[in-house]
Formats: C-alpha cells, structure tokens, sequence
C-alpha cells in the first residue's frame, strides 16, 4: 500500500504514457519529456506563490503583525492578486534601451533556474531529467544567471543599472567558486555526479535509527553550512542582498524593469533559491530518503518537500532577522573564510574514507576542520588590525 | 530522430555564428557567440559526450562569455563608429577556414567509418586523467595555480 503511493505519480504517468502504446518510440519519448517538464512547472510555479505569501505572513509574524489577510481565507489568495496586478501593469520599456536583450534577460533567467531545477531527484524515480552528470549540469547552466545578468543590466543603457548588474556578477562569481568546492567532498566520497546515486549513498541507517545523510559527519556538515551560505549569497538573499537593497539603494540591474518582466525576475530569484536549497536536500541532508526506517511509510516526495521547505523557512528566517552585509565584507569572507573552509572540508572527506568511513574517520575529520578552522580564526582577527575603511578608488 | 535534431542544432549554431560574425554591435555579436557555444555544446549532447558538453557550457558560457562581454564593455571607445568592412580580417578567415578544410579532407581517419559510439562517462574521463594523462594534468594545475597568485598580485593593495 506505502509502496503504491509512494509511486503514484510515476504510475499516473506510465498510465498517461500507455494511450501512446501503439505510436512510434520517439513520439513517446517527447511525450515522457513533456510531461516531466509540465509536472515541475505546476509544481514550482504553485510552490512561487504558495512561498510568496507564506514568506510575508511569516515576515509579518516576526514583525509583530498582521501581513496580508484581505485576500480570500488567511490572504491565501494574496498571489493571484499579485498575479494580475503584475500582469496588467504597464511594461516600460526605456527609449534608448535595447529592446531584444532588455526582453530575452528575465527569460533566459527564469529558464535557467527551471533547468536547474529538472536534475533534482524528488522522490524514488522521480528525476525529470536523469543524466549522468547532473551536478555539473546544475552549476553549467546555473552559470548563464550571470551573462544574463549582464545582458539586464547593459541592455537597460542606464548608469545605475550597469553598476549593479556589476556588482551583483562580483558576488555571484566569488560565492560560485565555494558553492562548487563545497559539492567536491560529497562527489568524492560518492565516487558520481548523478544526483540519484547521491541519494542512495545516503540510503542506509546506522543502527536503524540514525540515518547516513552526510550532514551527519563533521566534514558534511561544515560543507552544508558553507554551501548554505554561499546558496544564500547566489540566489541574492538577504543577508547577502547587495544587489537590489530593497530600502538603499536603485533596483540593481532590474532598475529599468516594470510589470510582468520585473514579476519575471522575482520568480528566477525564488526559483533559484528553490533549486540550491534542493541540491542541498539532495547533497547533504539524504535527498528523498525519511530519518528512520520506521518513516519509510511516508512516500519518498513528501520527505523531499518536508525538507525543502524547512530549509526555505530559514531562507524566511534569516531575512527577518539579519541586516545586509557590506560588499567588502561579503567578498572578504568568501576569499578568506569560506574557500579555505572548503578546502578543508575537501581534505576532511579525504581523511574521512581513508580512515575507514567509521567513528575513527569521523574523529580524525573534525580534528582537520577543527584544526582549519582555529587556524583561520586566529589568522583572520580582525581586533587587532581594526582601521577606518580605506577607499582605494573613490577618493 | 537524431539526424533531425542535427540538423536543427547546425542550423541553428551556424545561423548564431553568422550573427557573431556580421553583427554590427559587438555587444550583439558577443551575446551571439554564447548562443553558437550553447550549439556546440548540444552537438556534444548529441554524441553522448555529455561531460564534455557541460564543460563547455561552464567554462565557455560561464566564464569566457562574460570575459569577453566585459573586455567589450571595458574597453570600446568609439561606440557606434562604423569601422567599414575589414578586407583583411576576410582575407585571414578565408585562409584558415581553407587550411582547416585542406588537412580535414587530407587526413587518413576520415575514410575510417566510425565505430559505435561509447557514451564518455564522467567515469571512464575520469579514469583516463588520473591515470594516463596525470601528468598533464598536473602541469596545467601548476599553471593555473601561477595563473591565480598572478591576479591576486596584480589586485593586491600597495603598502604605503
């Protein structure tokens, strides 16, 4: 019975697949395809708007207020209103700007981080497209958001906007450059780029009780918190939201955008943010496997959302509660902090399946990151050397 | 089905080079490069070389293109002046695309009909780099290490 609806969306579409029995193989192979990519557009486009009111009700919340309640039951309709305000808001379109790159930017930023998305394992054989190197997939063409960026910010022909589309493409460099580091460990000790097959690295428990999730050794967990960050800095999230501070400064690149483009761009941020915190899930924290092998009644997908959206509530949480970094602050820690902690948590995982995987690895792992890190914070105090900023170039 | 899905690759990548090359923005033209990568790199798809593809993607349309979209931005001065047709520029490419040509229909491999094509696993990449080509590997390591202290030096602050 838990084995049937564990699988019932693969069924619905091998019953779906069926009608197609007697056509041709590629027209079912289209078909297979189309249905994958429908099924992650219903479901993440509903998850936008779901997470879309969640996120200023919880805000509200930590706030001391109400947030949005006027809209149907609890303000749950509150995204469709968003919706058709978005959608019949004049679309300004500056004069001198370049009509094509100004139109094909939020485009081509939303598509990458759908494609993002279609690598993620969801649920047992629930992976839209299963290909054998799907962690370089995912950063390969996560890696267009900044070319279309830059395509934002140029093609507004705008000052404010070309600034930002500069800073934002220095942010998302420096943090992309950890981000990757920080996956090597896990494909290292799972010897695979396939998604799935880190998945099922992660399948078996320790004495039934205590799942093998990655995030449980010490050299999985300094990765998860520094791919965390860096996740946080790539989808723009405060408190690494330097490019568009809302309550600062200009919009950033999305300065000359209006309406439905500039709902576009929202979306790509929070699809984007989806995506990392599901490559998380599926690195670090046992991707769509349950916490004990008593919970394996619960089908798998309902596992991988439970998890998804614990880490989206601590996307919510932070920005409730952090102020925006500095830039100079954000780059300093990514260039001193975070990449030689990556570096660390590489050799740890080294150290860990060279010394037999168990509690001795395990030992012998924290002792390395614990090493690095007392290392670090001593060298990088910044007590002693405290000076005024210095502006090298705006003086 | 793949023979198909040939066609409208190279149709599609040539169509982007053509735009790269006779496109009077270079910014345009840039942006037009990215999108020829992005065919060559679904060529790669086609052949089962899925590493290979998704490499070029990443270091290609990741890095490159933004290099050269920042060179562009960084330093065009005259904006919008036309520069008139460069006869030498046609010159060149016609004789590198002649060579090109020339050694490709002289070489022997090319009447081989070629073998069932293995797909390149990340795996199989992986093997020969580690153990046939470490060494090379490590040369280039070496070199991009240099590459990176090198930058760090030419950014570093100076001691006053």
């Amino acid at each position: 019975m838990s084995k049937s609806i564990d699988q019932v969306f693969v069924n619905a579409k091998h019953w779906l697949l069926s009608w197609l029995a007697s056509s041709p193989g590629w027209l079912i192979q289209v078909a297979s395809i189309l249905i994958n990519i429908f099924m992650l557009l219903a479901v993440f486009l509903t998850l936008f708007a779901l997470i879309s009111v969640l996120e200023r009700k919880i805000l509200a919340r930590m706030q001391n207020r109400y947030g949005p309640n006027r809209v149907g039951p609890f303000g749950l309709f509150q995204p469709i209103a968003d919706g058709i305000k978005m959608l019949i808001k004049e679309d300004i379109v500056p004069a001198r700007a370049d009509k094509l790159v100004h139109f094909v930017s939020p485009v081509l930023l939303a598509a990458v981080a759908i494609l993002t998305l279609g690598v993620i394992p969801y649920g047992r054989n629930m992976t839209p497209f299963a290909i054998d190197g799907g962690i370089l997939f995912f950063f390969a063409v996560g890696s267009a958001t900044e070319l279309a960026v830059f395509m934002a910010g140029w093609a507004s022909n705008n000052k404010f906007s070309m600034l930002g589309a500069m800073r934002a493409i220095a942010q998302m460099f420096s943090y992309e450059l950890p981000l990757i580091i920080t996956v090597l460990p896990v494909v290292m000790v799972v010897g695979s780029l396939m998604p799935d097959r880190i998945v099922a690295a992660q399948a078996e428990y320790t004495f039934g009780v205590v799942p093998r999730w990655f995030v449980f050794t010490p050299w999985g967990f300094t990765a998860f918190i520094l791919f965390f960050v860096s996740g946080l800095v790539e989808s723009n999230r405060t408190p690494f939201d330097v490019p568009e501070g809302e309550s600062e400064i200009v919009a950033g690149h999305m300065t000359e955008y209006s309406g439905f483009k500039y709902a576009t761009f929202f979306m790509a941020e929070y699809l984007g943010m989806f995506a990392v915190s599901g490559l998380a899930v599926t690195l670090f924290l046992g991707g769509w496997h349950a916490p004990a092998r008593v919970f394996e009644i619960v089908p798998s997908y309902v596992w991988f959302f439970m998890k998804l959206s614990v880490l989206l509530f601590v996307y919510i949480w932070l920005r409730a509660t952090l102020p925006r970094t500095r830039v100079d602050q954000m780059m300093n820690v990514a260039w001193k902090f975070i990449l030689p902690m990556a570096f660390a948590c590489v050799i740890a995982a080294a150290v860990w399946h060279y010394a037999g995987r168990g509690l001795r690895g395990w030992l012998w792992s924290l002792f390395v990151i614990a090493i690095v890190y007392t290392v670090l914070s001593i060298v990088l105090d910044t007590r002693r050397k405290f000076a005024p900023r210095v502006y090298r170039f705006a003086e | 089905m793949s023979s198909a899905a040939f066609v409208i690759i190279a149709i599609f990548t040539l169509a982007a080079a053509l735009a790269a090359g006779t496109l009077r923005s270079l910014m345009h033209a840039a942006l037009c490069f990215a999108l020829t990568l992005v065919g060559l790199a679904a060529f790669f798809f086609l052949l089962g070389a899925e590493f290979v593809g998704l490499a070029l993607v990443f270091i290609y349309i990741g890095a490159v293109a933004v290099l050269i979209v920042f060179t562009i931005l960084l330093t065009q001065r005259d904006v919008g002046k036309d520069r008139g047709f460069n006869w030498a520029g046609v010159l060149i490419a016609f004789a590198v695309f002649c060579g090109l040509t020339w050694s490709i229909l002289t070489t022997q491999s090319i009447s081989i009909v070629a073998p069932h094509i293995r797909a390149l696993t990340v795996k199989r990449i992986g093997d020969v780099l580690m153990a046939s080509y470490v060494w090379p590997l490590q040369c280039v390591g070496v070199l991009l290490t240099a590459a990176l202290i090198g930058a760090l030096i030419l950014v570093m602050e100076e001691k006053r």
